[in-house]
């Protein structure tokens, strides 16, 4: 089969059909995904075709459905959860943490806990409250999960089918804002890359700017307005924030001497906190300036009107850019 | 009596007899001691048969057991008390870093743990001792998690029992999701007794407070899952009674998500096996779920940290020693001719040597390998977690190289 054209929303929703037809285990669960469909729609026709027990139209209750999810797993299932909005992923946080976090360690090993967690996360969508958070750091500090980001509709496509055949627990963050972006997809050409690794998606010598699931595309906007002023930039999608691919980080800033992390969360206590304080270890001797980031203010999310104050965008990217080359 | 009494009841039972504190106590402003006429009982303290009130519907379960069964049950009463006494004074000694008692809990956990069969499967709170002896497992395993050199150092698959589970109320939606699997693999109402799978899940009536502890109704309820949610309502959740969680009794509010609600005199091991035994065949059967609250005391501590005597009152311990769960099963062995004094004798040497050598294996316990911190955190390695388990080494190792370690 030949590339295709299709959005994220589009590429994760086949492939899910495709993990769904590969292993019977695979079962979907979570509000609303059924009938609708989702909100966003990323489950559409999934129960038509499969039916209800393995795509479940779960009460309106995030911890029962993280709960259940997690003993469906205990009986050898593969269930994958759909949180409808990152701000409701709170209630599920004990189950989480608690036991689906810990489960395999608790046991020696000898029990295994493979839930996916979709989290459509992020702003800029001219939402209500609760609907637009980046809540990803909570995820990261919290050992035994993996916390990944798709940016772009092949990585949905295949990070979506690498997750679910993970035998760990994945949290897994849905850039919503761009799930109506279109790019390429070849739906057999199997990827090369494994769930956790770092892609570099524009080669620079100036300044490497990490990023990951919406920022991704916005970094690459500012990198090209950046080479038309004659600075190159290195953009490096992080698409796993843990496990952290911090080799291919730190193979980037010891070549570029700078880094501008950039996410959408705040910035105290955040993950570009985490990035700052590797690569100063693994590269203090070829920094030329200190790890700077370029993020959502401290400060809660704001009434939608002025979100894109809040949010990074280009111009706060080139301005993190100056700062560092003024060093 | 001064409240000081109360930390003579981890010393042990003391046998039945008539309670002639009960009127007056029952006056007391926590209300009446009994479970009210709902409480299905098979056996009242006394160790007499009860045939009326409820008991009709279930006798059937008890008539259908051996008495080769019913000394079993005593057997298992005996011997978990007396493992469970074991492990309290190791705590004491400072062989542990902590202990739950399950003392005077002994009837409801046996009489629900010898009503599973080998394919169901049990999700634990923290105090379920009796269950796991019940599930084949050895006891050290328990002894290992409280003495801090492990976690869950069972595998739930084989036992059918899963991880002790301390954040209240969790086990809950994880045991309804295992029905719901359960479901799906079609291993329910097929009539096959070998096949046909029900869950256990069990809590305290402190845990009827929790969020997660509805949700499972919820979940439970619309699913019809094959699933007994088992409530030992031991009247204190640590320091708050009843009347701090709750506002109706916890058997009724099964009535709301859809499904039944039993009460049943969790001091009777007969009452406990026969009515988990209807409501696990009936969940097995594709019936759906259930609530039990069996009705019980904890007569020791919350835990060997807690100290009771700041909350309640010696007499109402000392009224519930009268109806312990043990003395009535005994007398009513030796009344029916089931057991003798030869048994009894048998069964009270057998706790001896169980005591003995849970106590030589739990001060012979090596701690775990340091580096096992690292072990088992993913299935798949995380980076971070091997650069930590490498740096340790070093670490460890520059201590070597000096001639400290």
């Amino acid at each position: 089969m030949a590339a295709q054209r299709m959005t994220i929303a589009k590429a994760l929703n086949a492939g899910l059909r495709r993990a769904m037809e590969k292993d019977p285990k695979v079962v979907l669960t979570g509000e609303d995904i059924g009938k609708l469909g989702g909100v966003f729609r990323i489950t559409e026709h999934l129960q038509k075709d499969f039916g209800e027990d393995r795509v479940i139209d779960a009460p309106l209750a995030e911890s029962g459905i993280m709960g259940t999810a997690i003993g469906m797993a205990l009986r050898g299932y593969r269930p994958v959860v759909e949180i409808q909005f990152d701000g409701f992923v709170y209630p599920a946080f004990d189950q989480i943490v608690s036991q689906l976090a810990k489960l395999h360690s608790r046991t020696r090993g000898q029990i295994r806990v493979p839930v996916v967690v979709r989290i459509p996360m992020g702003g800029g969508i001219g939402a209500v409250e609760h609907h637009s958070e980046s809540n990803e750091a909570y995820f990261a500090h919290t050992l035994g999960l993996k916390v990944v980001f798709c940016s772009n509709p092949t990585d949905a496509y295949w990070m979506i089918q690498q997750a679910i055949e993970s035998d760990d627990p994945v949290i897994f963050f849905e850039p919503k804002r761009r799930y109506h972006e279109r790019g390429e997809v070849d739906l057999d050409l199997a990827p090369t890359l494994d769930l956790y690794s770092a892609r570099t998606v524009r080669e620079g010598t100036d300044v490497t700017i990490a990023c990951y699931g919406p920022m991704v595309k916005t970094c690459l906007d500012a990198a090209a307005v950046a080479a038309d002023e004659g600075r190159s930039l290195e953009v490096i999608d992080l698409r796993s924030v843990s496990p952290l691919d911090i080799d291919a980080l730190a193979g980037s800033v010891t070549k570029t001497g700078r880094l501008v992390v950039v996410h959408e969360a705040s910035s105290f206590a955040g993950f570009g906190a985490e990035i700052a304080a590797e690569v100063t270890e693994r590269c203090f001797h070829s920094l030329e300036a200190p790890v700077l980031r370029v993020t959502g203010w401290n400060a809660p999310y704001p009434p939608s009107k002025v979100e894109e104050h809040f949010l990074p965008d280009l111009d706060r990217i080139l301005d993190g850019v100056d700062r560092s080359l003024a060093y | 009596m001064s409240d000081n009494d109360v930390a003579d009841v981890t010393r042990g039972p003391v046998a039945g007899g008539v309670d002639h504190h009960e009127s007056t106590l029952r006056s007391r402003a926590r209300g009446p001691y009994d479970g009210g006429p709902d409480m299905i009982q098979l056996l009242d303290p006394e160790g007499q048969r009860v045939l009326h009130g409820g008991a009709e519907e279930y006798a059937h379960h008890v008539d259908a057991l051996t008495p080769e069964d019913l000394r079993g049950f005593y057997r298992d009463l005996v011997l978990v008390r007396r493992f469970d006494l074991e492990a309290t004074a190791l705590q004491r000694q400072g062989e542990l870093g902590l202990w739950v008692s399950l003392l005077g809990q002994e009837a409801s956990q046996i009489g629900c743990g010898r009503a599973m069969r080998p394919q169901d499967h049990a999700f634990p709170g923290y105090r379920e001792h009796g269950i796991a002896w019940c599930r084949g497992l050895d006891p050290m395993r328990l002894i290992a998690m409280y003495r801090g050199v492990d976690r869950c150092a069972w595998d739930p698959k084989e036992f059918g029992f899963h991880t002790y589970t301390i954040v209240i109320g969790n086990q809950l939606l994880l045991g309804t999701g295992y029905a719901m699997g359960v479901q799906r693999d079609g291993d329910v109402g097929t009539g096959d007794d070998e096949r046909d799978t029900a869950v256990v899940a069990f809590m305290g009536d402190g845990a009827t407070a929790q969020g997660d502890v509805n949700e499972a109704f919820v979940f439970a309820g619309v699913n019809d899952s094959p699933i007994v949610f088992f409530c030992q309502n031991n009247q204190w959740a640590i320091s708050e009674p009843n009347e701090r969680q709750m506002r109706s009794p916890i058997y009724k509010r099964a009535d709301g998500f859809g499904f039944p609600g039993l009460r049943v005199d969790g001091n009777d091991v007969l009452a406990t096996y026969a009515v988990t035994k209807e409501m696990m065949d009936r969940a097995r059967a594709g019936q759906g779920p259930s609530l039990i609250e069996a009705w019980t005391y904890r007569m020791a501590a919350h835990t060997t940290s807690d100290d009771p005597t700041k909350y309640r009152f010696s007499a109402e311990v000392e009224m519930w020693k009268l109806r312990d769960p043990i003395a009535r099963f005994k007398t009513w062995l030796a009344h029916e001719g089931i057991a003798d004094g030869a048994f009894f004798a048998a069964i009270e040497a057998e706790a001896d040597e169980l005591a003995s050598s849970v106590r030589e294996a739990t001060v012979t316990m090596p701690d775990p390998d340091v580096d096992e911190i690292f072990d088992h955190v993913y299935v798949e390695p995380h980076r971070q977690v091997e650069d930590d388990r490498a740096f340790l080494r070093a670490y460890a190792d520059s201590f070597e190289d000096e001639g400290v370690a």
